[in-house]
């Protein structure tokens, strides 16, 4: 879980004061040398090694047969750029990563809207049942909803009449129940951040609008949500590095990416070129695709987080 | 009472009950007997609750085994990360070095990095060290901890750099001109004091390991004792009859840690989200 933490520092820690006794120049080092020995080894080199492999003609007699592996340079982009199917894997993942985004935006920011407007009971069963979802493992929150959605013994069926109608035969209906499980498990996140976030406005400043006469409508839309823009779009962004990146849902709802593939998001497609199709050294290169398209959105993270003021 | 407030209350219940739907549909299907399961008359309560699904599921198909296996995994992984991540954020909050910020930034984009994608070289890589070391190869436990460890520790640090931000330093400065030594005021001082902070990271570190699917699929191959839950969960799944009540039995026993946990920190996280918000 990835998640946007300082912890509550009263204001005089914040401003630093002495700097470090002179003598501790090599302790910081020693300090970050057992993280170090863990990602380096586990982290910095498999992604090297993932960079390599996506140069190489890596399949399964290279693993097994012992024939020699190959190096074909770009050949393995050139392969997925040219290929159909992965433009059209690509293209949904995008549609489905955006539609997650915004779903699980408005359903988190409306109520925590409602979290700052509802009485102390209904705001803690809410809040608890919010935690509940959010808590669930990704595995046994896709075992549920396929239960609800199940074809001859699911709730949804049964509760409509229809017998025996299968919700994971059409695309885009199965994406909508996937969407649906991904957004129960992550607009708990959006919403308590932006209602920590609201919470965090200065009673004075909502005050001092409404003395110059503004409405509660007027002083949502003119002073709180300017004041949580920087908030706002760190929920955005790490959002979108999450819904892009959805592998469990998709792999366990669609048993593997659903009827001929149908249902593939990159992350799935990858996974699967590799370890379904032994075509390893391709399946390296969408990871590295799909690496590039994050960096991209955490640096524009990492600039968001700067602009909040949020000192590294 | 308003009509404002009324119409938040009223919001703010429907969603607690939708939310929480699912989770009481899963506790109830695995208490529920298997013939009302199976028929085709919906209650969304029983009259009957049975632990058949549970003895079953804890019974045969080597479940408790799994389920030992997962929290072996997981709380391994959450000692060893305590530990590494405290060292490391001690490092970028009470020094100035340089490449400080450096650091930090490899933390937050070390995030971002889509690990599933990485199960392709891992796979191989893991698979090499068994060789050398049987351990931690494919099949083990041990593999499972590490790329567990590896993959909770960004996370782990930067969320304990605020928690360990958030000691005053006078506290270590007077340690200090009382002729205390760094490693004492390290262990003796700082750590009990970053203690509730850790534990709320702990939790994130115990979930990552506990909800893992995809690294367990992908290296536990063949040695069937070595599985995990997630991965084990897939055995009820059959082609034309999914036991549905040994599915949920098996989600819902799954699921009971993660949640008594995470109620357990929610407070801190809320907390520490709001520091999020700078004036």
């Amino acid at each position: 879980m990835t998640a946007v933490t300082t912890a509550p520092a009263d204001p005089e820690t914040r401003v630093r004061r002495s700097p470090p006794r002179p003598r501790g120049r090599l302790r910081p080092w020693l300090y970050l040398l057992p993280s170090a020995a863990v990602l380096l080894p586990l982290f910095g080199y498999p992604i090297y090694m993932l960079g390599l492999l996506s140069v190489f003609d890596y399949r399964q007699a290279q693993v097994s047969g012992g024939e020699p592996t190959r190096f074909i340079g770009f050949d393995n982009y050139a392969t997925l750029l040219g290929d159909q199917r992965f433009w059209s894997v690509l293209a949904q993942t995008v549609v489905f990563a955006a539609a997650l985004v915004i779903a699980t935006l408005a359903v988190g920011a409306a109520l925590a809207v409602v979290l700052t407007k509802a009485g102390r009971v209904p705001r803690l069963l809410l809040s608890l049942a919010a935690m509940a979802a959010w808590a669930a493992p990704a595995m046994t929150g896709s075992t549920v909803w396929m239960f609800l959605f199940d074809a001859d013994l699911g709730l949804v069926n049964q509760l409509l009449g229809i017998e025996g109608y299968n919700w994971f035969y059409d695309k885009w209906v199965t994406f909508g129940i996937v969407g649906a499980t991904v957004v129960w498990h992550s607009f708990p996140f959006v919403m308590v951040t932006l209602y920590a976030g609201i919470q965090a406005v200065p009673s004075s400043v909502l005050e001092a609008a409404a003395l110059d006469g503004a409405s509660a409508w007027h002083s949502f839309w003119r002073v709180i949500v300017p004041m949580l823009r920087p908030l706002v779009t760190i929920v955005v962004i790490q959002s979108i590095i999450w819904d892009f990146k959805i592998f469990t849902q998709i792999y366990v709802m669609t048993n593997g990416g659903g009827i001929a593939g149908q249902n593939s998001v990159l992350n799935v497609y990858a996974y699967q070129t590799a370890f379904g199709s032994s075509e390893y050294g391709l399946g390296s290169a969408i990871g590295v695709i799909m690496t590039l398209i994050l960096l991209v959105v955490t640096l524009l993270y990492i600039r968001a987080l700067y602009r909040s003021g949020e000192k590294l | 009472m308003s009509r404002s407030r009324l119409a938040a209350n009223t919001v703010a219940v429907v969603a607690a009950v939708v939310t929480f739907f699912p989770i009481y549909w899963m506790v109830l299907s695995a208490l529920k007997p298997a013939g009302e399961i199976q028929s085709l008359e919906v209650r969304p309560w029983t009259l009957a609750p049975t632990f058949e699904h549970f003895q079953r599921v804890l019974g045969g198909e080597n479940f408790s085994r799994y389920l030992l296996n997962s929290l072996g995994v997981a709380l391994t992984v959450v000692v060893l990360s305590a530990v590494v991540a405290f060292l490391a954020a001690v490092a970028v909050t009470r020094f100035h070095f340089r490449f400080r910020t450096t650091v930090l930034i490899m933390f937050l984009v070390a995030q971002m990095v889509p690990v599933e994608a990485l199960t392709i070289p891992l796979f191989f890589l893991i698979r090499d060290i068994g060789t050398a070391v049987p351990g931690v190869g494919l099949n083990t436990l041990g593999s499972l901890v590490l790329v567990h460890l590896a993959f909770s520790l960004p996370f782990a640090v930067w969320m304990m750099r605020g928690f360990v931000a958030a000691v005053p330093e006078a506290l270590e400065e007077a340690a200090m001109i009382d002729g205390a030594s760094r490693s004492v005021i390290l262990w003796r001082i700082l750590f009990p004091l970053v203690a509730p902070g850790l534990i709320a990271t702990s939790v994130f570190s115990f979930i990552t390991a506990w909800n893992d699917f995809i690294f367990a699929r992908t290296f536990i191959i063949s040695a069937k004792d070595n599985q995990t839950l997630p991965a084990a969960l897939l055995v009820f799944f059959k082609p034309d009859e999914n036991d549905w009540g040994g599915i949920m039995a098996a989600s819902t026993l799954m699921t009971i840690p993660v949640l008594i946990f995470f109620v357990a920190v929610q407070r801190r996280l809320v907390a520490g989200l709001g520091g999020a918000v700078k004036d």
